[in-house]
């Protein structure tokens, strides 16, 4: 399963995710990762069966932690089938069927958000990303 | 030689024995019959494009209240239209953004909305005149309580259009989309094989007056659009249509995270097939039309050309920039745009759509010209102080308080060995390290992402730069990535008070 690691200001230059990984000895293989000075972001895989125990130690150390276990939803309503957001997903979970409609493939997900932002008709939505 | 005028052509709709094709499926009939006999043979090629149309809009009549207003100002679902004309007539900008929820909602939205049946918000002020006595108005207004509602766009159906992508380290959010960074990805927008300009390149069938296909309903061509640059193959087009016959399957709102509000606007236009010049031209496919794939990473009016592709190239998902394979994606959605060709193709087939010849042709050799300026530029180099202290990396933080201290800067550049920018500290960063009991060195709590500038940027760009990483000084270059000065947002927002 997926997970979502946010790391805010405060803390962000403390090891954390190091810390939380030798002392769980819980592998996390991380996905996609961003820090800069206001904030971290990881996305990462982790066993379900794992998942309590490192959320636990992430969590005691101050970050936030999201399950992330629905993937990205498309709303056709909305959808113009322009293709938009094909190039900007990072695992390919979009492309062009034969007859130009938007083929997705949600298996794919790792629900980075990316898409959502590209999106210009808002046809796409991450919506059971609350905080664990 | 085959000659058709339009009366013949219109007495075959008529009659219900005209042949009408799309441009795509005009590709293999021009391939197998050659332009003579497909000229012969086709009568009519529809073409279709469905994409972002920033400048789109709407003229409103509102009818007259009792006691009658003269607007000064109107919002519309609380987003502002143009009403310095008579009394309650307005124009709506798809671009314009609501005053309260920003890029979330716009004229685009109030456009859509409109079109699905919804009323809107009206609210308008007023001096009050002796003719036009009331002062404020406030009502609720759906598309059958309007006069006219007519869709004016002053720039629609560009011929083709520029690709982007971004060479620079930042995403950037732009009118075409998420760039992402290091040439991460391409986007572009345009119908390519069915795009209605391409398909007639010397302009001799499209025209002011031409009828064609307008958001779902019959629009007529005004004339050239605004920054038409035939010479270049950039053609645009003034389209007005009845906003009260169209439909949201071609007339869609959009958010462009970070840019703003457009409008999706589906246009169709249909080609007479009179010759065989004609019949050639509309056998135009996506491999024969090029575009130029421009950096958006440089904020530049003169954005650097990279390289070039073709439709064709662009719409296989990939193209190569650099010796890199870089995903692309369209804004434009073709699948509409074929939707559009072949709607407009079945209603001239049934002869609910007449042909016709502008009767004023467009301009064949015109360009867009920059904008001449006569503010003055001012470059980062006139407003730097180069008066600018650093400290070594291996300082203590100790000393750095104390040159900030004595020097009263606030944020003292850090240079290592050989004079090259690794970090910056501020005020701020001291007194965290310090609340933190860490006293060790400099190099340990600097800030080591440094955002920079060089001496010939304009400052306009600069300021934008400050404000999206949400700094307040930048250590200016050389092209060694020696510094040579610092510009803070206090000089800019000198400037700028100086200008004002
Ligand atoms: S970007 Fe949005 S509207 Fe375009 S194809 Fe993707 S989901 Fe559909
Ligand atoms: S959320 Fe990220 S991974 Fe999922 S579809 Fe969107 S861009 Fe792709």
């Amino acid at each position: 399963m997926k997970v979502k690691i946010n790391i805010s200001s405060e803390i962000v230059t403390k090891p954390i995710l190091a810390e939380s990984i030798v002392e769980t000895g819980v592998l996390l293989n991380v996905s996609q990762a961003h820090f800069d000075r206001s904030h971290g972001e990881v996305v990462a895989d982790v066993l379900e069966e794992h998942f309590e125990k490192i959320r636990h130690a992430l969590v005691s150390r101050g970050a936030v932690v999201t399950r992330l276990d629905t993937p990205i939803e498309l709303n056709e309503d909305e959808c113009v089938d322009c293709g938009a957001c094909i190039s900007v997903c990072p695992t390919k979970v979009f492309s062009m069927d034969k007859d130009y409609s938007l083929l997705v493939d949600t298996s794919k997900c790792i629900q980075c958000g990316t898409c959502v932002e590209m999106c210009p008709h808002n046809a796409l939505a991450l919506i059971n990303n609350k905080h664990a | 030689m085959v000659k058709k005028t339009i009366h013949e052509i219109n007495a075959k709709i008529r009659d219900g024995s005209v042949n009408v094709v799309t441009a795509e499926e005009m590709v293999d009939i021009v391939a197998e019959l050659g332009p003579e006999d497909a000229s012969r043979e086709v009568d009519v090629v529809t073409t279709g494009t469905f994409g972002a149309m920033c400048s789109s809009g709407v003229w409103f009549n509102f009818g007259h209240s009792e006691p009658p207003i003269k607007m000064q100002k109107v919002w519309m679902n609380d987003v502002e239209a143009y009403t310095g004309v008579a009394a309650v007539d307005a124009f709506l900008g798809a671009a314009q953004l609501s005053e309260s929820m920003g890029m979330e909602y716009g004229g685009a939205h109030v456009i859509e909305d409109l079109i699905r049946g919804k009323s809107v918000e009206l609210h308008a002020v007023s001096h009050g005149t002796d003719c036009y006595p009331r002062k404020v108005l406030d009502t609720s207004l759906a598309l059958a309580d309007m006069n006219q509602a007519i869709m004016v766009n002053p720039r629609n159906a560009y011929q083709k259009y520029n690709a982007a992508t971004n060479g620079s380290r930042q995403t950037v959010q732009t009118y075409m989309g998420s760039l992402l960074p290091n040439f991460g990805n391409v986007t572009y927008s345009g119908a390519g094989v069915l795009s209605p300009l391409s398909n007639d390149p010397d302009y001799r069938t499209i025209g002011t007056g031409s009828r064609i296909f307008l958001g779902g309903a019959q629009g007529y061509i005004v004339g050239q659009g605004t920054q038409h640059a035939s010479a270049d193959q950039f053609g645009t087009l003034m389209v007005q249509g009845d906003l009260k016959k169209m439909s949201t399957d071609y007339i869609r709102a959009a958010n462009f995270t970070g840019y703003g509000i457009s409008l999706y606007v589906g246009i169709g236009i249909p080609i007479p097939v009179l010759d065989e010049e004609i019949a050639q031209a509309t056998a135009v496919t996506d491999a024969d039309i090029t575009i130029n794939i421009l950096d958006y990473g440089v904020p530049s009016r003169d954005r650097p050309v990279l390289c070039q592709a073709s439709y064709a190239e662009l719409r296989s998902g990939c193209i190569e920039i650099n010796g890199k394979d870089v995903a692309t994606s369209s804004l434009s959605s073709f699948k509409t745009a074929r939707r559009i060709a072949a709607e407009l193709r079945d209603w001239i087939s049934r002869g609910e759509f007449f042909v016709s010849m502008p009767v004023e042709n467009l301009p064949a050799d015109s360009s867009a010209k920059a904008m001449k300026e006569t503010g003055g530029v001012s470059l980062v180099s006139e407003i730097m102080s180069t008066n600018v202290v650093t400290i070594d990396k291996d300082a203590s933080v100790y000393k750095a308080a104390k040159i900030i201290m004595e020097a009263e800067f606030n944020h003292l550049p850090v240079v290592s060995g050989d004079n090259l920018v690794v970090g910056i500290v501020t005020a701020w960063d001291i007194s965290k390290a310090v609340s933190q009991g860490k006293f060790d060195l400099v190099e340990d709590m600097m800030t080591r992402k440094v955002i920079t500038a060089k001496a010939d940027e304009r400052v306009d760009v600069v300021a934008r730069r400050l404000d999206r990483h949400g700094v307040s000084a930048l250590p200016v270059l050389n092209n060694e990535d020696h510094i040579i000065g610092i510009v803070t947002s206090d000089d800019i927002s000198k400037l700028f008070a100086r200008r004002h």
